[in-house]
């Protein structure tokens, strides 16, 4: 199996991206993720700011994946994807079936594109439909379970390599809304970009105060960070080929060394993730794998 | 009626056959609906049709010129895909109008088996603009698209003038905040989506608590909402529970409030809108017949005088009386909500 980062989900400022995309050059990553998913006025970077932290990172031998906008409204937003669509240098992640008939459309396109998580592909005759517009990769939508995905491995079905959400909060729902300037008494289109204060999104407690969702601008996460560290045996039985992980603001290299390591020795030491979140920030989970709630945890790390 | 405007299908809900009935008899145009299963997204106990059901309703409401929509709106998992075709040939051998669909290949399968089977591709499909409608007519050519009820009136208006698709918009009813289809709450808390299952929040998972003055909704013990005797206590849907963010308690998300686009309806029947959606196949017949005919008076008024058209407050306040919270938003067609 090889390890992914996926796209980065939080609202940072330009410095902090690109010092961030700079240590990853040293991590032990096969595949980077880059670009925008959650909101099209985030602007830290735009995509030419984007291509050079690809071109860097690929030279270092990453394998560079531009990722697009999941909800897609506005012409600006059509005009950004043309754009990323129209690069012929790096595959795209599709989030949106805009995406996915762009790139199927395209004469003169070469690399396959990765059916992103963001597109409902449930079954293995949907996965087909992809494969005809040129998906070479599918990410699993979050609530797909093991079940499903054996299923679908027991078939006759199109070469395409799997990659499943391994690591991080789960991102559950976009809205047109923004939570995070409702949080701040903010209209969206004033929202004086309130969500960069919140680098790891901003924590929703039910009325008992337990953890329970991030508010990240227009998307919505879950508190727990779904972690499926124990299951790595598990995963690369049912050949699984990428395991995603999201961006952290913090431990990003032990993480990844966690899983690295995991794959190559074929498990997991899940006590290692055991610093890098507290029960009060969510703590983990990864009953979505194994058909159960989202939020439960069954063989996940508890925390003290 | 002035030549400029066209005037949209009213289509409306029914989770019964009495539902149909009284949709059909208070001026629906069209009624959508769903078998008995998790084939669709109103996949709730006690609600739909069986086959005996569904071609009673198709029979009723085609004997007074009513269109019918059979909605088979969930994702189904690859153990599942055989059986949401069975439902997609029973939506057709019934004499279904259209089939209401979100997964591509379950269009793809009726687009080669039932050639003559229009297709609308469901608001459970997340197309929020014109080139993802644009893939599902390419393919599969669908005649219609349901619209997320994320776009701002602008916003549907440049849908409609980018693609040669009909369009339909949510009308009235219970506001789905979030895109749909693009929504994990509900699984995340108890293992069913929309998406995979047709349910949000489902029933079972509610447990109510009472202690002292204070009542508590939890979904699958996670505490959506406590209530204040004298406070109504809402149905704990997660994205309409109240939570604490940076200390402050406060419908974090969304108010319980429904959707009603009556004071933007001359707005929308300008754009050139194929049909207005009225949500809530969960609802009571009587509710069902009381919303159709208000918005049967409201698209006929408008159609005869958009100019001067103005919701009457016997409308407004009926509406608002059905609605959740007893009250109501323009939601995400007015830039504001945003």
């Amino acid at each position: 199996m090889k390890l992914a980062l996926g796209p980065l989900l939080y609202h940072w400022d330009a410095d902090r991206i690109r010092e961030f995309y700079a240590a990853v050059a040293d991590m032990p990553v096969d595949i980077v993720y880059l670009g925008e998913v959650v909101c099209s006025k985030r602007r830290s970077l735009q995509l030419n700011d984007w291509l050079r932290i690809a071109d860097s990172l690929a030279e270092r031998g990453k394998e560079v994946v531009l990722s697009s906008l999941a909800l897609i409204e506005s012409g600006a937003e059509l005009g950004t994807l043309k754009r990323i669509c129209a690069n012929n240098l790096y595959r795209v992640e599709a989030n949106d079936m805009a995406a996915v008939n762009l790139l199927e459309t395209q004469q003169d396109r070469t690399l396959p594109f990765v059916a992103g998580p963001h597109l409902n592909i449930y079954n293995l005759e949907t996965l087909k439909l992809m494969r005809e517009a040129g998906a070479g990769r599918w990410v699993m939508p979050v609530e797909l379970d093991k079940q499903s995905l054996e299923a679908i491995q027991q078939t006759e079905h199109p070469s395409m390599e799997i990659e499943v959400f391994a690591y991080g909060r789960l991102p559950l729902a976009f809205s047109a809304r923004c939570y995070t300037a409702r949080a701040h008494d903010l209209p969206k289109d004033q929202c004086g970009y309130c969500c960069i204060q919140d680098p790891h999104g901003l924590m929703l407690r039910t009325r008992d105060e337990e953890p329970f969702l991030v508010l990240n601008g227009i998307q919505t996460q879950s508190a727990r960070l779904c972690n499926l560290a124990a299951h790595v045996p598990e995963l690369s039985d049912l050949g699984v080929d990428i395991l995603r992980i999201s961006p952290q603001q913090s431990h990003m290299h032990e993480i990844l060394d966690c899983f690295h390591q995991g794959i190559v020795e074929g498990q997991c030491r899940i006590e290692d993730f055991s610093s890098f979140v507290n029960e009060d920030e969510g703590g983990y989970c990864d009953g979505y794998w194994l058909g159960r709630a989202g939020m439960e945890r069954i063989d996940a790390l508890v925390l003290d | 009626m002035t030549a400029s405007i066209k005037i949209p299908q009213l289509v409306a809900p029914a989770g019964s056959l009495q539902a149909l009935k009284a949709a059909v008899d208070n001026g629906a145009d069209c009624v959508y609906m769903g078998f008995r299963d998790g084939t669709n997204a109103r996949n709730f106990p006690g609600l739909n049709f069986s086959e005996k059901e569904a071609l009673q309703a198709i029979n009723y409401a085609h004997d007074r010129k009513v269109k019918v929509y059979v909605a088979l709106n969930t994702y189904p998992k690859p153990d599942q895909w055989h059986k949401w075709c069975r439902a997609v040939d029973q939506a057709s051998d019934l004499g279904g109008d259209a089939m209401i669909t979100a997964d591509a290949s379950l269009m793809a399968y009726a687009h080669q088996n039932h050639p003559d089977l229009r297709l609308h591709l469901s608001v459970q499909g997340s197309a929020t603009n014109h080139l993802a409608i644009d893939y599902y007519a390419r393919h599969f050519n669908i005649q219609r698209a349901v619209l997320p009820r994320v776009l701002s009136v602008p916003q549907v208006a440049r849908v409609i003038k980018s693609t040669a698709v009909e369009i339909e918009v949510f009308g009235y009813g219970s506001l789905c905040i979030m895109v749909e289809g693009r929504c994990a709450l509900s699984s995340y808390v108890t293992g069913k989506s929309p998406n995979a299952a047709g349910v949000c929040s489902p029933a079972e998972f509610v447990r109510w608590e009472q202690q002292g003055p204070v009542t508590r909704s939890h979904l699958n013990n996670v505490l959506i909402d406590e209530y204040l005797e004298g406070e109504k206590a809402g149905y704990p849907t997660i994205c309409k529970g109240r939570y604490r963010v940076n200390d402050a308690l406060y419908y974090a998300l969304e108010e319980p409030v429904s959707l009603n686009v009556l004071e933007i309806l001359p707005e929308l029947m300008q754009l050139g809108i194929a049909a207005i959606k009225v949500e809530g196949r969960q609802r009571s017949p009587a509710y069902v017949g009381e919303v159709t005919r208000i918005l049967r008076q409201a698209i006929d008024a408008c159609a005869r005088r958009p100019d001067g058209f103005r919701p009457a407050s016997e409308w407004m306040s009926a509406l608002n009386r059905l609605s959740e919270g007893q009250c109501h938003t323009l939601g995400a067609y007015h830039r504001s909500w945003q």
